[in-house]
């Protein structure tokens, strides 16, 4: 996800689409990535090794958040 | 002086960047992203264009490809490096330089003759400059607002690392007006808008002189042969 203290345009247009929706109640929207890795095996390992290409390389700890990485 | 000029899949301005080094009076050599080989250069460019089109974040990809080890290696013994516009989404992504470049803040596209101060001329490729002085470049891009968090902005500031600010408007939403960035040694300079476009009359921004005679970008390929020659001296 963009960093929180980050504009985001693109859920900032969203956010105004959906006002001139007439949905009000909504404050604010922001858009961010889900990458789906697939291995051969899950293991607390591959979950580690995961974790750390979530924050070397899918994103930019400079101006992202890696929200959670997950078994499904 | 032979100023190598990387090629990556989406690069648009390498041609533009080996014919400003050529305009300069150096020797522009053309260097591959798949490759480990800088072929003895004695300074880099990393071009503007949409590596890998920008997926993943603009420049992410890039900067992991094979060249950019052996760059990476380089740039921290001191070997000059400028990232334009794509090529300085690169740089950051390397680390090479710190902070992010993320959408411009009016979500639109820009691109426009823009008008820059330069604030730090002890860089490599500034070097030619006045401190102050102010220069018309080409500016074209969709993400060029540069961002940090405030302890980085007030290092940049404090060392003296901001290389150019915006004038007259803010064309992306950039922290502090900061259109380009130098790395502490001053050898590795960044910055969005693109001096390779304005080298040559005829084919630069206007000026009051005449239309299109704007040259203000050849000054940083002249910076780093110089530069290169007072320190052979």
């Amino acid at each position: 996800m963009p960093k929180a203290v980050l504009l985001d345009p693109q859920g900032k247009a969203v956010t105004g689409a959906l006002h001139r929706l007439g949905k009000s109640n909504i404050s604010e929207v922001r858009i961010g990535k889900r990458f789906e890795v697939t291995v051969d095996e899950v293991t607390p390992e591959v979950l580690a090794e995961v974790q750390a290409l979530a924050e070397d390389i899918f994103a930019n700890l400079v101006i992202e958040d890696v929200v959670s990485v997950t078994a499904v | 002086m032979r100023i190598g000029v990387v090629t990556f899949p989406g690069s648009l301005d390498d041609r533009d960047a080996q014919r400003a080094v050529r305009l300069a009076g150096g020797e522009a050599v053309a260097l591959w992203h798949g490759d480990h080989d800088l072929k003895g250069v004695d300074a880099i460019v990393l071009p503007g264009g949409f590596s890998y089109g920008d997926y993943l974040r603009c420049g992410a990809i890039a900067a992991h490809s094979p060249i950019m080890s052996e760059i990476i290696d380089a740039a921290n013994g001191g070997l000059p490096v400028l990232g334009i516009c794509n090529g300085f989404q690169i740089l950051v992504e390397a680390h090479l330089l710190p902070g992010g470049l993320v959408r411009n803040d009016h979500g639109d596209f820009v691109c426009r003759d823009q008008k820059l101060r330069v604030e730090n001329t002890d860089t490599a490729w500034t070097s030619g400059f006045q401190t102050g002085q102010e220069i018309t470049i080409p500016l074209k891009n969709g993400e060029g607002g540069f961002i940090a968090d405030l302890e980085t902005i007030n290092r940049l500031e404090g060392e003296g690392q901001v290389a150019f600010r915006y004038l007259e408007v803010n064309p992306n939403g950039s922290a502090n007006d900061i259109a380009g960035i130098s790395n502490a040694r001053g050898n590795v300079v960044g910055l969005m808008p693109h001096p390779e476009h304005a080298v040559e009359e005829g084919f630069g921004p206007d000026t009051r002189a005449a239309m299109r005679s704007g040259t203000d970008g050849i000054t940083f390929f002249t910076s780093v042969i110089q530069s290169s020659l007072l320190a052979r001296a």
